[in-house]
This record gives structure tokens, sequence and C-alpha cells, in this order.
């Protein structure tokens, strides 16, 4: 291989380094990128309060069975909802209250992450009113009583009788917790 | 190399440094010549190959039966999952990278690759990665068990095996890029004078494409299990959805990766392909140009296709859509090259040797995948037979008898080039019907099974799934038999055997075969001019 040829892998070499950087950075760029397509998509819009729906109209001619279930993901909290399942029209607005205690001796932050049983339910269960909107603080021992108000979308499908909502509630480390 | 002459017959005078290679161990540790790192890869993919066989014999053992028999689930997790990982970062990538450091200076008249010593650190890295695999199962926690796909949040909860994992996956990453940036540089800086780009082989052009492929998403994969490993200790929050992060985006990034990465792992198989059909069909290779674009169509549309792989994990149907059609697209230019075979076959005085075999095959079985390929790709179907076997049939006649066949067929139609001995064409017949039957006998009823909702990595089943498990079972058992024969082949063949002449098939074309056999140690170093 003589110099000159040397010289020019040498630069192709370069050229192609720079490649991976970049898409090593394209790598991390695509995070911001996926946040961006869901918000302008609005889809999984977990933890931000929902708009009512415009059509408010209670549709009485059928119920669905809205079903609650609570868990912790490693953090040592007492959480459940004061109501196991209710029954209810769509379009309707209803309350129900879940409670949250944190058995520790020192403070604790959790975040809690709601999800959908069936998913196709998911975009017409809107939540108005949940702890779920922001990290929350609880003292040692602290009991609280969190409300979560709610409307199912009179334009789900019919088809669809029973949601499950599930919480699930994570620990924010580093925070409250030392 | 003043005792081994160039072919050319050209005397040198400056070369009395060049002689043929030290002995002993320090030869491979330290060796910067293409040869030598071509038979390491070789070996050590071998090597990996049988590892990740003797995992999924793991596998096939468990399931023979319903029931838990050998394993508990969270090894049998650990055995997919690291069957997964050897198989495709252990075995199929750094065998066709050995296969590209022994050809690719061959075939296009140089002298080595463009840099010898980078050439030598890309291979001796496979093997602490390896080793780092390896040594994850007998860590507390054992291996890595979140699939080979090691998607969030299985992947962020794991112990010290899922960091071993991670690691492992790093440095062969940084070993596949300096591999592809040498790849490249040899094939765009080094041809002989006279070989244009459009003249070059195929095999070369397939690993042009596919070196551009690997420089473009490795980065992207070590992107992504950084960050997992960043959620892990250091406190991000990427896939964690209580900071704020998201699962299905590890799946996003992930798949820009790995979809790509599938035509890694097939591109150069067809590049093989085309060199071995024209030789045993005696005819040139029809359609090389369309070849050519074929192949780069593939590696285009392979980047906007990666979301066919999470059609259930709740897209707007808008993006269903699309990822469907794109990846439909796909059989276009796979198709063309599937003509193009044929077309070359047509009329063509056709043998078939070992090669030949394997060659028509992977044309025969490697469609197969394809059509199933195209069934997946179908959204409404792909729903229902999502994480079901009939997926994992898919990817076997696709990685197995597509990637893992071509490999063989290149191994026996160019081992008299690298051993200067002919191979046991019984023997090697012998391995070609016992590969294609027990392959067949192990994966066709996953089809079934599939279909009747079997899922995928699950170490116990329902019992109406029993019947095609055990015949599973046994065809697999037969499969990893089978391929000791190959092992014995290629011992037979290093040992001794029928010597050959430069071009021991009368139909193969390449520089490759204007050279001795066994190629000599240093080989163009005066390049040929190419008409």
């Amino acid at each position: 291989m003589d110099s000159a040829q040397a010289a020019g892998n040498r630069e192709t070499r370069w050229k192609l380094l720079v490649v991976v950087l970049i898409m090593g950075g394209f790598g991390y760029a695509l995070v911001p990128f996926y946040k961006a397509i869901c918000e302008i998509t609005g889809i999984n819009e977990l933890v931000k309060a929902d708009a009512k729906p415009a059509n408010t109209q209670i549709d009485t001619s059928r119920k669905v069975t809205v079903e609650f279930d609570a868990n912790s993901n490693h953090l040592p909290w007492r959480f459940r909802p004061l109501t196991g399942s209710i029954e209810v029209h769509p379009g309707e607005l209803v309350q129900v209250i879940y409670e949250v205690t944190n058995v520790r001796d020192r403070p604790m932050t959790g975040q809690a992450i709601p999800s959908y049983a069936p998913k196709a339910a998911a975009q017409y269960f809107k939540k108005l009113e949940c702890f779920c909107f922001k990290q929350q603080t609880l003292a040692a021992h602290e009991s609280r009583q969190f409300p979560v108000v709610f409307v199912i979308d009179p334009d789900m499908s019919k088809d669809v009788t029973t949601i499950t909502l599930s919480y699930t509630f994570f620990e924010i480390a580093g925070k409250g917790n030392s | 190399m003043s005792a081994v002459l160039d072919q050319h017959g050209h005397s040198h005078g400056h070369d009395d440094h060049h002689h043929g290679p030290p002995s002993g161990l320090m030869r491979w540790v330290m060796t910067t010549n293409h040869k030598d790192i071509g038979t390491l890869y070789l070996w050590f993919s071998f090597i990996m190959f049988l590892t990740g066989g003797v995992l999924a014999l793991g596998i096939r053992m468990e399931l023979f039966q319903p029931g838990l028999q050998y394993w508990n689930p969270e090894f049998f997790n650990q055995l997919t999952t690291m069957h997964g990982l050897i198989m495709v970062f252990g075995a199929i990538m750094p065998a066709f990278v050995g296969f590209a450091n022994w050809l690719i200076p061959l075939q296009i008249g140089a002298p080595d690759m463009a840099f010898a010593r980078m050439n030598n650190w890309s291979f001796w890295l496979l093997v602490p990665a390896a080793m780092l695999l390896v040594i994850s199962f007998f860590v507390p926690g054992g291996a890595t068990a979140a699939g080979w796909t090691l998607y969030a949040p299985l992947s962020t909860q794991m112990g010290l095996g899922m960091d071993l994992g991670i690691f492992a996956m790093h440095i062969m990453g940084a070993s596949s890029i300096m591999g592809s940036i040498n790849i490249v540089t040899t094939i765009l800086n080094m041809r002989a004078p006279g070989m244009t780009l459009m003249k070059m082989p195929m095999f070369c052009w397939t690993w042009l494409i596919t070196a551009y492929l690997l420089i473009a998403v490795m980065p992207v994969l070590a992107g992504a299990i950084t960050m997992v490993l960043t959620d892990r200790h250091f406190g991000t929050s990427f896939f964690n959805a209580a900071g704020g992060g998201d699962p299905v985006m590890y799946q996003h990034i992930f798949w820009f990766f790995g979809h790509p990465e599938v035509y890694i792992m097939i591109l150069p198989a067809f590049g093989i392909i085309s060199h071995v059909v024209p030789a045993f069909a005696r005819k040139q290779l029809f359609g090389y140009a369309s070849m050519v674009y074929a192949t780069s169509s593939i590696a285009i549309l392979s980047f906007i296709v990666w979301a066919h792989h999470m059609f259930t994990t709740g897209m707007p149907a808008s993006g269903q859509l699309f990822f469907m059609y794109a990846t439909m697209l796909i059989a276009v230019p796979t198709g063309v090259k599937v003509f193009n075979w044929i077309a070359t076959m047509w009329k063509g005085s056709m043998t078939f040797e070992t090669p030949m075999l394997f060659a028509v095959g992977f044309i025969f079985v490697f469609t197969m995948g394809g059509f199933t390929g195209l069934i997946c790709a179908v959204t409404p179907i792909d729903i229902q037979i999502q994480d079901t076997y009939y997926v994992v049939a898919h990817f076997h006649y696709v990685l197995v008898a597509g990637s893992l066949f071509a490999l063989f067929s290149g191994t026996y139609y160019w081992i008299p080039k690298w051993t200067g001995h002919m191979y046991d064409e019984g023997l090697g017949k012998l391995h070609f019907w016992a590969s294609i039957i027990f392959f067949n006998i192990t994966f066709f009823p996953m089809h079934f099974l599939g279909l009747a909702g079997m899922p995928r990595r699950i170490p116990d089943y329902a019992t109406q799934f029993a019947d095609f498990n055990a015949i599973a079972s046994v065809g697999a058992f037969g499969f990893g038999l089978s391929q000791l024969i190959f092992l014995v082949v290629v011992l037979k063949a290093i040992k001794g055997g029928a010597k050959v002449g430069d071009k021991p098939w009368e139909g193969a074309e390449g520089l490759e075969w204007t050279v001795p056999s066994p190629a000599p140690y240093h080989t163009f170093e005066t390049a040929p001019q190419v008409k």
C-alpha cells in the first residue's frame, strides 16, 4: 500500500467515523422526536388531564362496569381503591376515592401510572382529576385519600361492557427518601 | 514472499520482510493478515454456532413434552434469550465478516484489508464479548432473560447478567463498526485498476451495502442499550413510565436498529448465492445491474419498516397501514433477486455439487420464509400471530435456511481455495440432505403451532400442542447432530484430500480463482489489471 492510498484510506475512515457519531446521536435524538410525535398525535398522554368530551349527553341506554385496581411497584405503600367496582352510564361524571398509606418511617415520593383493559377503551376513558397527574410525596406513616374524576366518552363502542382501570405506583428515587 | 511468487509471475526485489506466517499461537493473536483473520472469524463463529445450538437443544428438550421437565421457567427464558443473542451476534454476523475478510481482498485484487491492525482488533474484541455472555450464566440471577430484543421494562429490572449482556453487545457493536469501516474503505479505495463498481463481484457489492447498514444502525443499538444501562444504574427514565419515559419507545429505537439488522444478516448471503448459482449453472449471473439496484433498494427500505414488529403496541391505523405497505414493498426487490437466480439457472448446464445443493436449497426454503414474512406483514394477520410460533417459524426459515445455508454453500464453494484440498463430496451431500430434511422437520410444524395459537418464549404449553412440539424436538436434535458432519468435512479438507488447481470449479469466475490453491499468505501485492 503506497502512502497516497494510505492517506486516502484514512480520509475515508474519518468520514465513516463521523457517520457513526451522527448515527449515535440520532439514536438519542429519537427520544425527543418520539415525545414530540406522541404530543402531536395525542397518543400516550397517561398523566395529563383529558378534555371533557364535547358531547356530554348521558347515554342512559347502557351501563359500563368500571373495575378499579391498585398496585405498587417496589414501593412500601399501601394503596387501594375504596370502591372495588361501579356501574356508570357513558357521559356521566363519576368520582371515586383511592387511599394511599406510606408505611415507612421516612417520607417517600411516588408516581402512579394508569393503564386500561381492554386497550381499546383507553382513548374513551377521560380522567378530569387524578393523583397520577403529578408526583405525590407522603410523609412517614401518612395516609391520604385522593379523588379520581372521570367520564366515559359516549362514543365508545357498545361492545365494551367492562373497563378495568389499574394504577401502579412507582417510586421516584432520590426524592424525599434520604 | 519471494518463495511463493504472486500469480502474475512478477518478481519482487523489495520484499524479504514478507515470509509465510510465523508459527505458534502468537501468529493468531498478532496477525494482521486478512486470511488469518478471516479464518479466526470463521472458527469463532462456528464455535458460537455450536454453543447457541446447544442452548437451542436445551429449549427443544424442555418443549418435547408439555409440563416442566428439565429447567425452571427462569432458566428457560435465559436459554431462549442467549440462543438468540449468540446466534445473531456470535455466529451469523461474525461468519459473514469472516467471509468478507477472506474474500473481499481476493475478489477486488487488493493485497489486504485497508486497516490491517484495526482488523485484528475487531476480531479479538469478539472474544471477551463472547466470554461476558457465557460468564453471565453463572452470576447471581443468571444470564439476561429479556429475549434477544432486550425489551424494557424487563431489561431495566434484571440482575447482573443483564449488565454483562449489555457490555457484551457494546463490545460486539464496536467490533462490527470497525469491521464495517474496514470493509467500506477497502472496497471503495483498494479495487484493482479497471475494476469499476459495476464490475465488482456481487459478494463485494452486498457486503459494501451491508457495511453501510452496520455503520448506520449499530450506533443506534449502542444508544438504546446505553439508555437501558443508565435507566438501570444512573437514575435516568428513558423507558421508565413513572419517570416520564415510555417502554414502547425502547421498541421503536431497538427496531430502528433491528430491522436493518435483519438485512445485515441476509444481504451477504444473497451475495454468496449470486456466486454459487452462476458457477454451477455455467452461465453469467442474470441481471447483474438489477441485483445491485435490488440490494440497494432493500437496504434503503429497511429503514422505514421497523414498526411492523410492533403492530400490537397500540399504533394508529394510519401508522399500521404505512408500515404494512412499506414492508410489502420489500418483497419486490427480493423477488427480483429470486427471479434472477432462477433465470441464471434457466437452460444452464447445471450440476449439483454440495455448494449448489445448498444454494438451491437456500432459494427454495428462503423463499418460503419470505412468503411467511409477507403474511406476517399484513397487520390484521400479524395481530393474530404476534409472538406465536408462526413468527418463530418465519424467522428461522430466513435465518437458518437463509443465512446459515448460504454460509454452508459459500464454505463448500471456497474451501478448496482456502485449504487447497477438495472437501469430501459424499459427506458434503449427506450434510446437505440431513440439514434440509431435519430443518423442515423442526420448523415446518411451528407454522401450525403458531396458527393454533401457541405463544413463543414459554417453557410449558397446553397439551393440544404436544404432537407438533415432539416432532419439532426430534427434528432439532437431528439438525444439531447433522452439523457435526460439517465439522468433519471441514477438518478433513484442512488435513488433506484431493489437491486442487487454481480454479477447481469450471464455471467459477472472479479474481480469487486466479491465485493458487490454497491462496498464498500474501496475494495481489501487485494489483492485477481488470479488463
